[in-house]
């Protein structure tokens, strides 16, 4: 305990001295968010903010040091993001290497794959995106045809990927490939890193009914592949995807975790439509409100409880399906009534103006990317229920 | 705190499943409706649960109860939930107790709360006058006498009414029905002259008093609470009632979910269990994440009521909504998935959709616990 408290102390007081003041700042824009990466163009204090925390390994507190992780235990980490929420201080880093590639690296990676790219991704020199789905394999994203073939040393990549967030803006890419169309869908699947800038790679940034996205088309035209960027064996990748699919699933309920504190809808739509009585005059909406109102309270209270449960030791196992489902649900229905709520003013296009609306129209994709609504039902209904078939 | 059961709380629903088991399963229940029983529960599990302590779960030690706390007691009530065990617990160690702990004077408490806490005496709360919760449009009249109140008029929906010992009566003493001042609670003896009794059965085979009252006089020493202000008495104590209810609806819940999920893996059509239907998967799917959110509303509101939480009004409505509306969609589902021998009286889960509707709608079914959110949040 006494040696946390001082943990603490030290914490703090480096905090103060080396988080620039510009870092304690709320986010506004886009460009608030550092990315890292060899494209990133940052603001000196940005650069200066990830320097500092990517040298002692705080981008990614708890990994392993000799990995240019923290090395710090899990007590240590919450008194840093403790320590860090006291000073406002913005994260220094957001990054897919972190949040997806990481994990996976750390618990199927060699060593020396383990010693090239993981100190990369906590000092936030590479940014990485992700090349699992394909025009062709959505939910069942095994069937996946991008194909790798043996060259001896190296691979051969052919083929095309889908729904790629800023593949543009990226410099290495996770990607499943296709390297046995034996047996098994899934067993013919290998899991390989490479770098963008590779020739015979090519990207096009998609865009959706809500405008402009982060979303990407990548294609492959013969791209030599090194076999020493293969990640565990040989057709032996949909372990790893499976597995990083689940850290991927539990950023996208904690997400919708951050919408909760938005549970206004019902004060915003009396200033909108009006009240008699104090009561909203549209009944019919303001039913549509309180319910919603309910289960949104109901879903933060399990965030909070799955989050006790787990301190606590217990697991509730495919829980992430759960959350998924729900909290993409929920903020789907949450625009759904604010779009009810503001009428034709939340139909607007341009500029500030079209803000609810581009929203609105981007959280329908909430409940198909990182696995559709009905893929989490299966997943809920054959391994926690075990049904059958 | 956090939201998760302490270890002794898991240890209290460990014996409470194992007591239920044994003494109170779905089985027992079936025997005893088809015997007629007009008590609606049995006599001898009644005084087995009093001797586990159940009766004084909620009542302070210096009262001769255990003061183990809502949580606690909810644990109890989602097990019941499961086995559909009936007891004069609800009415008489948690309504009832409450409503004498917090208003009652030291002399009320100390003659009462002993009893209710040993099993002794069956205390019965006389609040409603329709079949929708509205305490505040009550009309039965406590007229002022030299020595103390006449009452007149009627209620209806009295859990427990017909095996009590003592009656709480809610009774307007000034302004006009619709009123939320002018409410006074009153204790009655349950045998006292001018008062009758009319028995009705309910759907799920418990009992619910109907009582009129004609000039019935009591004495001013029988007044629990402040004249008048009532309302701001029997909130609070009915917030934690429906923290109650909402436990043993999730427990209703959860027994007709997992039985629901047993048959959809045994019952074969087309040459394959039905369970491996997508059609059948999702919807089932959906109810389970469903019903892990009614578990951590109860459990918020549960913890609410243990600390007196100023959140409690809108913990308790927001449980209380959850629960109701969870409970009635499984248990719906739950006949449709079972097919037609779920129709059946010989099958069991008829009785789970039974018991939810009533326990639904007392004091205040899913509607009711939205709109009151709506308020409580402005709009």
């Amino acid at each position: 305990m006494a040696e946390l408290e001082q943990f603490r102390e030290e914490t703090r007081a480096w905090l103060g001295e080396n988080c620039p003041e510009s870092m304690r700042t709320p986010i506004t824009s886009d460009k608030d968010i550092c990315w890292g990466g060899r494209k990133a163009e940052l603001s000196p204090d940005q650069r200066t903010w990830l320097a500092r925390m990517g040298a002692r390994g705080w981008t990614v507190p708890t990994w392993p040091s000799e990995y240019g992780g923290g090395g710090l235990s899990k007590a240590e980490a919450k008194v840093l993001a403790a320590e860090m929420r006291r000073i406002n201080a913005r994260s220094p880093l957001a990054s897919f290497g972190i949040w997806m590639l990481g994990p996976a690296l750390l618990k199927f990676g060699s060593e020396a794959q383990k010693k090239e790219h993981i100190p990369r991704i906590a000092r936030g020199e590479i940014r990485w995106c992700q090349g699992y789905s394909e025009p062709n394999a959505g939910s069942d994203l095994a069937s996946l045809a991008s194909r790798a073939d043996d060259q001896g040393d190296h691979y051969l990549v052919n083929g095309q990927k889908i729904w790629a967030s800023y593949a543009d803006q990226s410099d290495w890419i996770f990607c499943l490939v296709r390297t046995s169309s034996e047996g098994k869908k899934q067993g013919g699947i290998s899991f390989v890193l490479f770098d963008m800038a590779t020739k015979g790679v090519t990207t096009r940034p998609i865009k959706l009914i809500s405008g402009a996205s982060p979303f990407c088309e990548i294609f492959f035209d013969n791209v030599v592949v090194s076999k020493t960027n293969l990640i565990g064996e040989e057709n032996n990748g949909w372990t790893i995807a499976k597995y990083l699919l689940t850290h991927e699933r539990e950023m996208i309920s904690g997400m919708a975790q951050e919408n909760t504190g938005l549970d206004i809808l019902g004060k915003t739509a009396v200033q909108a439509i009006g009240a008699r009585n104090g009561i909203l005059s549209d009944g019919l909406l303001r039913a549509d409100i309180a319910q919603f109102d309910v289960d949104l309270a109901a879903f933060t209270m399990t965030l909070e409880r799955v989050r006790d449960e787990a301190k606590a030791g217990q697991s509730l196992g495919a829980a992430s399906s759960m959350l998924k489902y729900y909290g993409t649900e929920l903020n789907k229905r949450r625009y759904e009534l604010l779009l009810r709520i503001q009428g034709l003013d939340a139909l607007g296009w341009q500029g500030e103006d079209g803000v609810v609306a581009r929203d609105w129209l981007r959280s329908k994709a909430n409940s198909i990317e990182g696995g559709t609504s009905e893929v989490q039902l299966n997943i809920i209904a054959k391994r926690i229920l075990g049904l059958p078939g | 705190m956090a939201l998760v059961y302490t270890e002794e709380q898991q240890l209290l629903r460990d014996s409470a499943r194992e007591f239920l088991a044994e003494r109170s399963p779905v089985s027992a229940f079936r025997e005893l409706r088809d015997s007629g029983n007009k008590d609606g529960f049995s006599r001898q599990v009644w005084e087995e649960m009093t001797e586990l302590g159940w009766a004084g779960i909620a009542i302070p030690e210096e009262y001769g109860g255990l003061d183990f706390g809502y949580v606690g007691a909810g644990v109890i009530f989602q097990e019941m939930g499961r086995t559909l065990c009936p007891s004069p617990l609800f009415a008489s160690a948690i309504l009832g107790a409450a409503l004498i702990n917090r208003s009652g004077n030291a002399s009320q408490k100390q003659a009462l709360l002993p009893q209710i806490a040993a099993g002794e005496r069956i205390v019965a709360s006389a609040i409603e006058e329709s079949g929708h919760h509205a305490p505040e449009n009550t009309s039965l009249v406590a007229e002022r006498t030299d020595t103390g109140y006449r009452l007149s008029g009627s209620k209806c929906h009295v859990l427990d009414g017909h095996v009590a010992d003592t009656l709480i009566v809610l009774a307007r003493t000034s302004g006009d029905p619709g009123d939320r001042q002018g409410l006074t609670m009153l204790l009655l003896d349950a045998e006292a002259k001018g008062l009758a009794h009319r028995h009705h059965a309910m759907v799920d085979g418990r009992n619910a008093d109907h009582i009129e009252l004609t000039g019935v006089m009591v004495a001013e020493t029988s007044i629990l609470g402040q004249v008048g202000a009532a309302m701001d008495l029997l909130e609070p104590v009915l917030d934690l009632g429906q923290c109650i209810l909402a436990a043993e609806l999730l427990g209703i819940a959860q027994e007709a979910f997992e039985r629901t999920i047993g048959y959809l893996k045994e019952r074969k059509q087309f040459g394959v269990p039905i369970g491996s239907f997508q059609a059948l998967q999702h919807r089932a799917a959906i109810l389970f994440g469903e019903i892990e959110l009614v578990k951590s509303a109860v459990l918020k509101a549960l913890q609410a009521a243990d600390e007196a939480s100023p959140q409690l009004p809108y913990l308790a409505s927001v449980a209380k909504a959850k629960a109701s509306s969870v409970a009635r969609e499984t248990t719906n589902e739950s006949i449709q998935m079972h097919g037609g021998i779920g129709m059946t009286d010989e099958f069991d889960i008829g009785f789970f959709i039974k018991r939810a509707r009533v326990a639904e709608h007392t004091f205040g079914d899913s509607s009711y616990h939205v709109d009151r959110l709506a308020r409580l949040k402005g709009y």
